[in-house]
């Protein structure tokens, strides 16, 4: 596919402890297409945001990829060195934290972040950049742009700083974007707006996005595709529809039936017992298994590879054995 | 107010009100010559939660809804207004002694279980405490045996007792604080964004195990919530607060099914949900003004498309269960 912007194989995310090494992230693989959201969901501690920092380079000691490949357009960029990542991130891969106050200097102007973020990446020129940066925020929905573009970033609500960010994250017209919980710290009425403005953005540049976010409601919402993960793999990966409607791996089901939603009538949650092993205890086979409602042996020893399952990829033993008997 | 019919309140809010000083320290406010500021949490909250109900409020952040869960249960001290638990009034003086003995029916679960237990008491001893400070039961042995029976009644294992919180996960220590809560033989427990923390999983076990204790023990639940979702799910009767006043009041099918308020229906609108996938939305405009300084008439007038003169005039009251000038005149066109 000439479409693709990221390619991640295999990818495996290990942190060096005292107590040997944890395994975050095992053995994931998923693409994202130009103009694409891939929605990663899961629970606390099942890899997504450790997923975004990996491809992003951002694994900080203890941390270190310990297997896989990470391709932009066709280059690998996993294993280049820190200076010249450093110079992917910004110009060719944007990023949106759930916290905006994290990604802005409360001693800068905004407008002079942004100018400095357009002119280490391109080379405009101050003037220009700057008529680029109110442009950018004009494109966000900041309202009066020309004026805003010299405020600090605590005269800026929650919702409105987390606009300037997704402007600070388009400076230099990116490929891809990670957003990591961008919604996660705004109220819905807020919420709503910025995954509008996210859509949008993404349809018109044809940035491909990668959306990482515990809510389910989210990623129905936004993304084109989703990536279920558990336990540091993905479970099932398939267009957003698929996966909410008629999931196939016991877990995304048992996840899907968990959320409470406006639609459907109020009744019993589906409910799965226990919760996701800490990273020490990973159980052996398909990690799943203890709370999985379909256990058979095969489960208990083996682990499960991402098979085709209609338009989707499911990691599970169940699906293996259907297509062995057909 | 929407008192079910032949059914007593268990608990009454009138006219419910509470307001923060948050003004400078007095040396700023002499040499900025800034004067007092107070920022009105609660405006003229009322409504009633009959026996064995789930009453939901329900809002965004700074819409006052967690200062009402406090002031119900008798943590922070209203401004201005009344709660009446059982009729007992929260806070006149001259019903002190009759108060003292409703406490124990009255318990809190808090966002953050963790946060809500010593760190350095094995959960037998915190699941045990309100049991001991309410004197309810003597005899450690008696105690112990309570104890083991709160802890199989959340879902946790009588030996669990031994244990200290971390070595908990976070529903499970979410069930730990149930259990305490119904140590006391709690009638009215007040959860202020009780699975909030929670993973949707972690969620459902907590909402399903509140509903079948509801169910066995005939509790009466305030549940606090800025999830609509997880509010239509536990509750029978909702409202829905904004900027410190409940904008509208009722069923929860009703509510859901048919919003008024224009801003009950822009919440609905603007929940993220599984049911809508791929779904184009009109985007809302605007965010929630400052608490300190609210718009005049209606607070909700700046964001509101019905908005018209008279909203940015006159505070709209509660008239069958919404507060909205366009609604009663007939403008809403629903």
């Amino acid at each position: 596919m000439s479409d693709t912007v990221l390619s991640v194989r295999d990818l495996s995310v290990a942190f060096e402890t005292r107590r040997g090494t944890l395994t975050a992230i095992d053995g994931v693989s998923f693409d994202i297409a130009k103009g694409e959201i891939l929605g990663v969901v899961g629970e606390s501690g099942a890899g997504k945001s450790v997923t975004g920092a990996a491809v992003i380079g951002l694994i900080d000691p203890p941390g270190r990829i310990a297997g896989g490949t990470i391709t932009l357009r066709g280059e690998r960029i996993d294993d280049l060195p820190p200076e010249r990542m450093r110079r992917v991130r910004g110009r060719r891969i944007g990023m949106i934290f759930q916290d905006p106050l994290t990604s802005l200097d409360p001693l800068y102007r905004v407008g002079d972040q942004i100018v400095e973020t357009i002119r280490t990446h391109t080379d405009l020129s101050q003037k220009a950049a700057r008529a680029r940066a109110i442009a950018l925020l004009a494109e966000v929905g900041i309202p009066a742009p020309e004026r805003r573009i010299d405020g600090y970033p605590h005269e800026f609500s929650g919702g409105m700083r987390q606009r300037v960010v997704i402007a600070l994250a388009l400076a230099a017209e990116p490929e891809l974007i990670i957003a990591d919980e961008p919604t996660t710290a705004l109220d819905v009425s807020v919420q709503a707006q910025i995954i509008t403005l996210l859509k949008r953005l993404c349809r018109d540049h044809g940035t491909a996005v990668m959306l990482v976010t515990h809510d389910m409601g989210v990623i129905a919402e936004a993304a084109d595709r989703v990536a279920v993960m558990y336990s540091g793999r993905i479970a099932e990966i398939g267009p957003v529809a698929d996966v909410v409607r008629e999931p196939r791996h016991p877990y995304a089901a048992g996840l899907m039936g968990a959320i409470p939603t406006l639609t459907q009538s109020p009744g019993r949650l589906a409910q799965i017992p226990g919760s996701m092993p800490r990273l020490t205890a990973i159980p052996a086979g398909c990690a799943f298994h203890p709370r999985c409602p379909k256990v058979f042996s095969r489960c208990r020893v083996e682990r499960p590879e991402p098979i085709p399952v209609g338009p989707s990829r499911v990691a599970c033993h169940l699906f293996d054995a259907q297509e062995n008997a057909a | 107010m929407n008192v079910p019919a032949g059914a007593a309140p268990y608990v009454e809010v009138e006219n419910l009100r509470r307001v923060f000083d948050v003004s400078k320290p007095w040396l700023n406010r002499v040499i900025e010559r800034a004067p007092r500021q107070s920022l009105k949490a609660v405006d003229g909250v009322g409504f009633t939660i009959a026996r064995g109900e789930t009453f939901a409020l329900v809002g965004e952040s700074g819409s006052g809804k967690s200062t009402v869960a406090r002031m119900v249960v008798g943590l922070l001290e209203p401004s201005g207004g009344e709660v009446r638990i059982t009729g007992v009034s929260m806070t006149d003086p001259k019903q002190a002694a009759a108060r003292r003995r409703l406490r124990a029916r009255i318990q809190m679960i808090f966002q953050d279980p963790y946060a809500s237990m010593n760190p350095r008491w094995r959960v037998g001893r915190i699941v045990a405490e309100p049991i001991r400070a309410f004197d309810l039961i003597r005899g450690e042995a008696a105690i112990q045996a309570r104890v083991g029976e709160l802890l199989g009644l959340v879902g946790l294992h009588p030996d669990d007792r031994s244990k200290y919180p971390h070595a908990f996960s976070g529903g499970q220590r979410q069930r730990v604080a149930i259990a305490r809560a119904l140590a006391s033989q709690a009638e009215f427990l007040v959860g202020d964004e009780p699975t909030s923390a929670l993973d949707v999983s972690v969620q459902a076990q907590i909402l399903n195990l509140m509903r079948d204790l509801q169910d066995r023990l005939g509790l009466t639940y305030l549940f606090i919530s800025h999830n609509l979702a997880v509010v239509r799910h536990m509750a029978t009767r909702i409202g829905v607060m904004y900027l410190g006043r409940v904008v509208e009041i009722g069923g929860g099918r009703e509510l859901f099914l048919r919003p008024r308020h224009p801003y009950t229906r822009m919440l609905l609108d603007a929940v993220p949900d599984l049911g809508h996938i791929g779904r184009a939305r009109v985007p809302v405009s605007g965010e929630i003004p400052n608490p300190i300084d609210p718009p005049p008439g209606c607070a909700f007038n700046p964001r509101c498309p019905l908005a018209a003169e008279r909203c940015r005039r006159e505070v709209p009251q509660l008239i069958d269960g919404v507060a909205c000038h366009a609604v009663e005149e007939g403008r809403a066109g629903y």
